[in-house]
C-alpha cells in the first residue's frame, strides 16, 4: 500500500477541490460573519450577488457532474447519481432563488454549493482509496518477469519469456527474476521466493534443483534448462489467478448490488411523495420540497457498493502477502464459516518423507530390500522411493511391473515374481505371512509365492500439525483425516494430533466418496474444506466446498483445482487465512450495518425536518469515507 | 467461449454493477462478471457470434458509463 502516487487526474481534481473549498469558505465566512453579501447591494435584489458568487463556485466544482447528468439522461440512465446530485443541488438553488425573489431571508445557496463540494470530496476519496488498494494487489504483479536471456547458437539473446521453448537454456543473473520454470544445469545460488510464498528466508539451490519462475536469484549466475513454456509456468498461473480473483463474487457483494438497485429508485419515489403530498396538504411547499431534496442527497448507494468489494479486495491482498492465494471473495466469505476440515494425511499433516525404519526379520535386510526395491523402482509413490533409497544400490531390472491399486505392486520377470505390498495383497495371493505389528506402513515382500519378510516405513508428522489442528478444534471445527494407511497407523497419528475423526485404509478413489459422504451429512451453514498437497487429490479438492492446496509452488494441477492455495508448504497458513477471512467478514458486516443505519437515520430525520441538507451531505460523504477507511484497515 | 477484457476508467462501483446487469440481459451472453476492483470483465458468450455480441456489449456499456472503455 505504501508509495502509492496519485494519478494526474486525481491530483488535478484534488487541486480543484481545495481551491473551491477555499473559495467557498471565504464566501461562507463573509456571508455569516459579516452582514453578508446582501448588505452590499441594498434593496430587494440583494440576494443576486450572493447567488452569483455561489453559482460560480458551484459551476467550478460541479460542471462535470452536471455534464454527466445531462449526458446520461440522454442515454436513458435516469437514476444516475450525477443526476440525483444535480436535482438536489439545483433544487436547493431554485428554492433559494424563490426565497430571494419573494423577499424572504436569504439562505440555501451555500447548501447547494456545499452538497456538490462534499460530494466531489467523497468521490475523490473513493478514487484514491480504490487506487491505493489496487496498487497493493499489483505489487504482487511485480513477479512478472520482463525478459529472459536465452542461449541460442552459443550466444545470449534477450527475448520475451513467452518466446522461450522447453529444452532451451537460459541464464539468470543475480538480482534478476527467474523467468520460466526449469532445472538448474549449472551453478548454485540462493533464491528469494518471498513474492511467491511469503517466506522471507532465501532458499539455497544447486545443480539439478528445480527453480520456479517469479523467484529472484540472489547470489550468483545460474544456467537453467527450461521445463515449461511461459503460459504454463508458475508465474503465469499465479498472475492469471490473481487477476481473475474478483470474478467470483461473494454473497455480500451480490446482496449490496441488488440492494442498490432498489434503494435509489425507492428513495427517489419517497422523496417525490414527500414533496407533493404534505406540500399540497399544508401549502408549505418550500419546507417540504427542501426536505425531499435532502432525501436525494442520501439516495446514492455508492458508499455501500464500493466499500464491500474494497474490503474483500483488501482481504485477498492481505492473504497474498502471506503467500496465500484466494481465488475469489466468495471463498473468503465461505472460509470464514468453514467448520469441517478434512485433511489428507501424507504430505499434508505429515512430511511425506518416508523412511524404512525396520526390516523384519532383521537378518534378511539385504535381500528383502533388494526385492522390494526391484519391484518399486519405477513408482513415484513416496513409500516406493523410500524403499529404493534405503536399498541404496541399483535395483534389479528385467521385471514387468504391474500396479495393483490399493494393494501394492507385482513384478514379474525372468527372476520370478515379486509381490510387494500390504496385507491385502498377501491375502489376495494366498501367501502365508506373518502379520507385523508396528505403527507405520508395513510393506510385505514375497517371492515366487514364498513370504520373505516385511519393511516398516514411517512418515514424520509435521511440527506445526498438532498446533494447527489444536487451534481449529478450539474454534469448534471438526477435523477429519483421510488416509490410505491402515487403521493402526492412522489412529496413532490422529491421536497424536488430536483429530476429531479419521478414515483409514482408503483407496485413492475412496477419498472423493468420503468427502461426498461428509458433504451430504453436513448441516446447513456448514462449510467443508479439504486440505491436500495437490498430488493425486485434484478431484477431492474440486469436490469440497473449499479446496485448499498446500505448497502450490511448482504444482499447477493443485493451483487449478483448489480455491485457496497455500504457496508455502506450511499448515499455519490455514489459521492465518482464517484470521484474515474473519476480519474481512467482520468489516463487511460493520460497513453494511453502519452505512445502512446512518442512511436511514438521515432519511428519517430529514423527513421530519430535524436535520438540514448540510447534515445529510456530511452524513452521506462521511459514511462513504468511514466505510472506505474501515475497509482499508483490513491489512492483516 | 469465455474471455476477459480490461476496462479502462471504470470509476464507479455502482456503474460496474449496472453494466453487468445490462450486459447479462443481452442475447447470446451466457454469463458476465464485472469486477470494479480489478477493472475486468469476464464474459461467456455464444462463440459463433462473439464479435457481434461484443459490439453490443460495448454499446450498452457506453450507455451506462460513457467514460469507461473496453479494451478489446
Amino acid at each position: 500500500m505504501d508509495g502509492y502516487k496519485m494519478s494526474r487526474k486525481q491530483r488535478r481534481q484534488l487541486i480543484r477541490i481545495v481551491v473551491c473549498l477555499a473559495a467557498f469558505a471565504v464566501l461562507f465566512a463573509v456571508d455569516r460573519v459579516t452582514d453578508g453579501w446582501a448588505a452590499m447591494i441594498p434593496g430587494r435584489y440583494g440576494w443576486l450577488l450572493a447567488f452569483g458568487l455561489y453559482l460560480a463556485v458551484y459551476l467550478a466544482i460541479g460542471y462535470d457532474v452536471l455534464w454527466r447528468a445531462v449526458r446520461n439522461i440522454a442515454h436513458g440512465q435516469v437514476f444516475d447519481e450525477n443526476f440525483l446530485m444535480c436535482i438536489a443541488t439545483l433544487g436547493a438553488f431554485a428554492l433559494a432563488i424563490y426565497r430571494g425573489a419573494t423577499g424572504l431571508e436569504i439562505e440555501g445557496f451555500d447548501e447547494a454549493c456545499a452538497v456538490l463540494l462534499f460530494y466531489q470530496v467523497g468521490e475523490w476519496f473513493q478514487g484514491y482509496a480504490t487506487g491505493k488498494s489496487r496498487k497493493s494487489i499489483s505489487a504482487l504483479m511485480n513477479i512478472r518477469p520482463d525478459s529472459a536471456d536465452v542461449i541460442r547458437d552459443g550466444e545470449v539473446v534477450t527475448v520475451d519469456p513467452s518466446e522461450v521453448k522447453v529444452g532451451e537454456f537460459i541464464l539468470i543473473d543475480p538480482g534478476e527474476k527467474v523467468p520460466l520454470d526449469g532445472t538448474i544445469a549449472e551453478g548454485a545460488s540462493s533464491l528469494d521466493t518471498k513474492a511467491l510464498t511469503g517466506e522471507s528466508l532465501p532458499r539455497d539451490v544447486a545443480e539439478g534443483d528445480a527453480v520456479v519462475s517469479g523467484a529472484v536469484n540472489l547470489t550468483s549466475q545460474l544456467k537453467v534448462r527450461v521445463e515449461k513454456e511461459f503460459y504454463d509456468s508458475t508465474v503465469a498461473k499465479i498472475l492469471d489467478l490473481v487477476e481473475n480473483a474478483a470474478e467470483q463474487k461473494s454473497k455480500a457483494e451480490n446482496f449490496i448490488t441488488k440492494f442498490a438497485r432498489y434503494y435509489t429508485p425507492a428513495v427517489v419515489a419517497v422523496a417525490l411523495l414527500l414533496a407533493v403530498i404534505p406540500g399540497a396538504v399544508t401549502g408549505e411547499w418550500s419546507t417540504w420540497v427542501y426536505r425531499a431534496l435532502s432525501f436525494l442527497v442520501v439516495s446514492c448507494p455508492c458508499a455501500l457498493v464500493i466499500s464491500i468489494p474494497l474490503t474483500f479486495f483488501a482481504g485477498i491482498g492481505a492473504a497474498s502477502k502471506h503467500g496465500i492465494l484466494v481465488k475469489g471473495s466468495n471463498y473468503l466469505e465461505r472460509f470464514d464459516k468453514a467448520n469441517i476440515f478434512v485433511f489428507d494425511k501424507t504430505g499434508t499433516l505429515t512430511k511425506g518423507n518416508f523412511a524404512v525404519t525396520a526390516v523384519v526379520p532383521e537378518g534378511g535386510r539385504e535381500e528383502i530390500l533388494r526385492l522390494a526395491a526391484s519391484a518399486e523402482k519405477d513408482s513415484t509413490h513416496p513409500i516406493a522411493r523410500s524403499i529404493v533409497a534405503a536399498y541404496g544400490k541399483e535395483p534389479d531390472g528385467g521385471y514387468t511391473l504391474t500396479d495393483v491399486a490399493g494393494e501394492g505392486i507385482a513384478a514379474t520377470g525372468e527372476g520370478g515374481e515379486i509381490l510387494c505390498g500390504n496385507a491385502k495383497l498377501m491375502r489376495a495371493r494366498g501367501i502365508a505371512f506373518e502379520e507385523v505389528d508396528a505403527v507405520g506402513t508395513v510393506v510385505y515382500v514375497a517371492k515366487d509365492g514364498v513370504y520373505k519378510g516385511a519393511l516398516v516405513i514411517e512418515d514424520e508428522v509435521k511440527s506445526e500439525s498438532a498446533e494447527v489442528i489444536g487451534g481449529l478444534n478450539a474454534l469448534g471445527c471438526r477435523t477429519v483425516m483421510l488416509t490410505g494407511d491402515n487403521a493402526r497407523v492412522a489412529d496413532s497419528v490422529a491421536a497424536k494430533l488430536g483429530l476429531s475423526d479419521v478414515k483409514s485404509s482408503l483407496l485413492p478413489g475412496d477419498k472423493v466418496g468420503e468427502v461426498e459422504k461428509l458433504l451430504a451429512a453436513k448441516g446447513k451453514g456448514d462449510e467443508l474444506c479439504f486440505v491436500g498437497d495437490g498430488i493425486n487429490d485434484a478431484p477431492v479438492l474440486m469436490r469440497a466446498d473449499i479446496g485448499i492446496a498446500m505448497g502450490g509452488v511448482g504444482s499447477d494441477a493443485a493451483i487449478e483445482a483448489s480455491d485457496i492455495v497455500l504457496m508455502k508448504d506450511d499448515l499455519r497458513g490455514i489459521p492465518t487465512a482464517k484470521r484474515i477471512a474473519r476480519k474481512t467478514m467482520a468489516i463487511v458486516k460493520q460497513n453494511i450495518v453502519f452505512a445502512l443505519a446512518v442512511k436511514f437515520l438521515i432519511l428519517i430525520l430529514s423527513a421530519f425536518g430535524i436535520t438540514n441538507m448540510w447534515f445529510a451531505v456530511f452524513g452521506d460523504v462521511g459514511v462513504a469515507v468511514l466505510a472506505i477507511l474501515n475497509a482499508m484497515r483490513n491489512r492483516a | 467461449m469465455k474471455k476477459v477484457f480490461k476496462l479502462q476508467d471504470l470509476d464507479c462501483a455502482n456503474c460496474a454493477a449496472k453494466m453487468e446487469r445490462h450486459v447479462a440481459k443481452l442475447d447470446g451472453v451466457n454469463s458476465v462478471s464485472i469486477s470494479f476492483m480489478t477493472q475486468r470483465m469476464a464474459i461467456d458468450a455464444d462463440e459463433s457470434r462473439f464479435d457481434e455480441i461484443m459490439d453490443e456489449v460495448v454499446k450498452v456499456c457506453r450507455k451506462v458509463e460513457p467514460d469507461c472503455r473496453i479494451v478489446r
